[in-house]
Formats: C-alpha cells, sequence, structure tokens
C-alpha cells in the first residue's frame, strides 16, 4: 500500500516529524503526504495525535524535529508572525467550533473578511449570507454561538473557515457528538465544498463509515506506524491490525492509547 | 532536608522563569498597542467592562471605608483634643495610601478575575488559537484592549474612591459627631499637596493598573485550557495580583515617598 500522489501534488508533507507533550511521545518520525485538491481522513484512537497533526499544520504547536511543508514552503522554523502568511491559505474547523461567543453568528463569519479584505459592509453581509446558505443554516444571524446546537455550530463553524476561500481545510473531528442525521448533513456538506472549490481537505476523525464514504486518502495513525491508503486498500488490508480498526474490533495497537508513537512506516512517506 | 531545599530551588526557578515569560508578554502588548488598527471599539467595551461596571463596588467600599476613618479618627484625635484635624487624616489617609491600594485590591477581586476567566475560558474553547488561524493575533485583539483599559480606568476609580471616602469622612465627623463642616475642609485643604499627595497617589494607582492588568491577562492567556485550569488561573489572579499591589505599595511609598 502506497500513497497515490508523488512528492508534485502533495499539498501537505511531513518529514520525519517527532512531536511530544513534556514527557509525552505523540509522534515519533511521522512521514506522510496529503494530495492536493483530495479529502484525506486522519483515523486513529483517541490521544493517537489526530488532532496533533492538524495543529502542527496550523502552526498553533511546533514540532521537535521534522520537516512540515504547507503549500511549498516548509513552516518548520517560522516565527509566529511568519506564519500569519501561510495560514492565510488555511481554514481550520476546530472540534467544539471555536466560534467567538461574545460575538453572533453573523459577526463570526464576517469578522475575518472585515480584518483582511476590503470588502464593503453590503457585501460582506452578502457573503456571509451565501456561506449560511451554503450550509444550510437561516434566521441565526442573531444567535450568539451559545443559542446553537452542536450541528449547527459544527455548520457554523464551516462556514466561517471556508469563508476567506482557503487553499486547505482542516477539520478537527466534524462529525464527533453528532446525531446520524447531522453526521450525513456535514459529511455532505464537506463532499460538496471539496468537489466545487477543490479545497484540499483533511478531516482528522474517528468515525470510520463516513470515512469510507467520503475519504479519497486515508492515514491510520496506530502506536507502532502509520499507514496511508485508499479505504478500499486499508478496508481490505490483510494487516489484522489495520482490518481491525476498521472492523471496530479492539486492537491494542490500535486502540486509544496514551503515548502513541509512529515511526516512518515502511508504507507511508518516501 | 534536601527535599525542601530541591523545592525551594524548584519554586525559584519558576518563579524566575515565569518573570521571563512575563516580561515578554508585556513587550507583546506594549507592540501590539502601537500596532495598527487601534482596537478602539473593543477598547471602549473594556472601559466599561472593567471600569463602568466596577463603578458600584468601588463607590459604596469607598463611602464605608471613608466612614470608619473618620469614625475611628474622631474618637482617636478627640482624646488629645485634635478633632479639628479629622480632615487632614481622613484626607491623607485616603489619598495617600488606602485609596490607590483598596481600590487596586478591589478591582484585582472583581475585574481583574474576570478578565482572567474571560481569556483563559477563549483559551480552553480554543477561540484563541480560532483567532491565529484566521491570522489575527489575539494579543492584540483580545489582551491588549483589556490591559490598556485596566491601566486607564485604575486612576479614575482610585479618585472616586478617594472622593467618596471624603464623603463619608465629612458624613461621620460633620454630620454625625458635630465637626464644623468648615474645620473638616480646611483641615484637608491645608493638609494635603497636589503635587506631592494627589499627583502622586494618582501614579500609584497607574502602577497598580499597569501590574493588575498584566498578571489577569497573563494568568488567562497562560491558563491551562481545562476548567480546572481556568479556576485556577482566576485564583491565582486574586491572590497573586493582590499580593503584588501589596508589596509593590510598600516599595514605591519608600522610594517615591508617596
Amino acid at each position: 500500500m502506497t500513497l497515490a500522489t508523488t512528492s508534485d501534488d502533495a499539498h501537505v508533507v511531513f518529514a520525519d516529524v517527532h512531536m511530544a507533550f513534556e514527557d509525552r511521545e505523540v509522534l515519533r518520525g511521522l512521514s506522510c503526504r496529503f494530495p492536493r485538491g483530495q479529502i484525506s481522513v486522519i483515523l486513529g484512537g483517541s490521544g493517537s495525535g489526530k488532532t496533533t497533526i492538524l495543529r502542527l499544520i496550523g502552526g498553533l504547536v511546533h514540532p521537535q524535529r521534522g520537516r512540515i511543508v504547507v503549500a511549498g514552503e516548509d513552516i518548520s522554523a517560522l516565527s509566529e508572525t511568519e506564519m500569519y502568511r501561510v495560514r492565510a491559505k488555511l481554514g481550520m474547523m476546530f472540534q467544539g467550533g471555536a466560534l467567538l461567543d461574545s460575538l453572533t453568528i453573523f459577526d463570526n463569519l464576517a469578522f475575518p473578511l472585515r480584518e483582511h479584505t476590503p470588502m464593503t459592509e453590503p457585501d460582506i453581509a452578502n457573503e456571509v449570507h451565501h456561506q449560511l446558505t451554503a450550509v444550510g443554516l437561516s434566521d441565526v444571524d442573531d444567535l450568539l454561538p451559545g443559542q446553537l446546537s452542536g450541528g449547527m455550530i459544527k455548520r457554523a463553524a464551516l462556514a466561517r473557515a471556508i469563508i476567506t476561500k482557503p487553499e486547505i481545510l482542516l477539520c478537527d473531528e466534524p462529525f464527533s457528538g453528532l446525531d446520524p442525521i447531522s453526521v450525513k448533513l456535514i459529511e455532505a456538506l464537506l463532499h460538496r465544498i471539496n468537489r466545487q472549490l477543490h479545497i484540499t481537505m483533511l478531516i482528522s476523525s474517528h468515525h470510520i463509515p463516513s470515512t469510507m464514504r467520503m475519504a479519497d486518502e486515508v492515514v491510520l495513525l496506530s502506536r507502532d506506524a502509520a499507514v496511508s491508503g485508499t479505504p478500499a486498500e486499508l478496508h481490505d488490508s490483510p494487516d489484522p491490525r489495520i482490518a481491525g480498526f476498521f472492523n471496530e474490533e479492539v486492537d491494542e495497537s490500535i486502540a486509544p492509547v496514551e503515548a502513541a508513537a509512529h515511526p516512518t512506516s515502511r508504507w507511508v512517506g518516501a | 532536608m534536601i527535599t525542601l531545599v530541591q523545592d525551594l530551588g524548584w519554586a525559584a526557578i519558576r518563579f524566575v522563569d515565569h518573570l521571563g515569560k512575563l516580561a515578554i508578554f508585556a513587550a507583546q502588548i506594549v507592540r501590539a498597542a502601537l500596532t495598527r488598527p487601534a482596537r478602539l471599539r473593543a477598547f471602549v467595551n473594556e472601559l466599561f467592562t472593567l471600569g463602568v461596571l466596577s463603578l458600584v463596588i468601588v463607590c459604596v467600599c469607598g463611602l464605608a471605608v471613608g466612614m470608619v476613618l473618620g469614625l475611628q479618627g474622631y474618637n482617636t484625635l478627640v482624646r488629645f483634643g485634635a478633632a479639628q484635624s479629622l480632615g487632614a487624616v481622613v484626607g491623607l489617609s485616603l489619598i495617600r495610601e488606602l485609596g490607590p491600594v483598596l481600590t487596586a485590591l478591589l478591582v484585582t477581586g472583581r475585574a481583574g478575575s474576570a478578565t482572567t476567566a474571560e481569556i483563559g475560558t477563549m483559551v480552553a474553547t480554543e477561540q484563541l488559537d480560532g483567532l491565529r488561524m484566521m491570522s489575527i493575533n489575539p494579543v492584540h485583539l483580545v489582551v491588549t484592549p483589556k490591559t490598556l483599559a485596566m491601566i486607564a480606568v485604575m486612576p479614575l476609580l482610585s479618585a472616586l474612591f478617594i472622593l467618596f471616602g471624603l464623603g463619608g469622612g465629612y458624613f461621620v465627623g460633620v454630620t454625625l459627631m458635630g465637626l464644623d463642616g468648615g474645620t473638616y475642609v480646611s483641615s484637608l485643604q491645608s493638609a494635603v499637596d497636589y503635587y506631592d499627595d494627589v499627583v502622586g497617589s494618582l501614579l500609584k494607582a497607574l502602577v497598580f493598573g499597569i501590574l493588575v492588568g498584566l498578571i489577569a491577562t497573563y494568568r488567562g492567556y497562560t491558563a491551562k485550557p481545562t476548567s480546572a485550569g481556568v479556576s485556577a488561573a482566576t485564583t491565582s489572579t486574586v491572590v497573586i495580583g493582590s499580593v503584588s499591589v501589596l508589596i509593590f505599595d510598600y516599595f514605591i511609598t519608600a522610594l517615591w515617598g508617596v
């Protein structure tokens, strides 16, 4: 099983990335690529490092070792100020939404446009309503995030993440805590956004049915390896650990771990 | 014994580490304050939250402290036949010491803790990370307006505290104890020097504003992203802020003579 991409069409590249929080090692020599314009799902148990990968790409945390290339730029050694330039190409949908709780939904979406574009207020209002409609939200302009349901917050967060037309969209657990109907709704939204806007999507998830339906590429994190391939390839893998994860069987090497580590897999990276 | 020395050593290292981080944080705030766009709307909002919403507590406490000072001062002075100096005693106590210090303690408890809790909650709910991902510096947008507002409101609140305190002292001394009103005011006027006492008092309050503003925002910004972490940060703002105000008060009094 190999990544069906070359370095040329990789939008995000991890090369021998090591990451630890104090004495807790999360990534150990992770190497992988995320192809441009496709939906890549990072699968793994709780604590396996899925969210950390997204936060590394966003420059919210920095690796102890290794290189991370985002849209052709090595961000491993960039300062916080320099990262702002890279983040202009990124959008992130946080697990809890991360909407500013003192602002209304309208102002939350209008905020990045007011900050970074010379758009007039009427144009901003049009764009905000366009994005809210696109994610299936209406009549929520004046509501505060605390007045929305979990699924609505996720959709509002998705709308805010794509309103600046990013090249790369990072989605942290977009299906967590949602009912099956909301899961399918978010899934359809992500799929449509990817196909319409050709945004590279990196989604951290442990929701296997959604992954099977929407992923172009899957990176599966386990304690001793990071395996990459198409959903079908991984699903049909003869490796019992991979098959076990997809069949939702408890396997100690893949089940939630306290200190997951990922030596460069023989399947992943160059 | 060795463990005790080790613990003290670690505590000292942590203290120096925090001081260094606080200095860097302060430099970031100064830099952000000089960076466009100016966050005027956020600053005005914070003036309201930190200042206007603290008015009642500051005025009520100022009045109460002034009344106590008036009562205690009168009862003491009358023993020595110096009741006519009540205005000077109440005025100097409030202007030089109690006004700025008690205001700083009150604001630390009310507005400082609220500031820490608000920023800490934003950390815990990833709102600050959300801002970073939108290429917006949270120190510029969130922290700097709160710190500057704290610095701006502290001298004003302290002045109000003193005014209400003087009023409280007047009420007890003149209305309740029968002291002559003119005596009270003239004693106050002759004892209080404008530059040494009044301006010095406002400068002292300004220093406390910087201190409380920095501590409150720093503790919130560095809070652990859990409910327990936010709670601990809020508590530490009140404790560290209050202790720092009292320690700085001594050094300011000793060095500046205010």
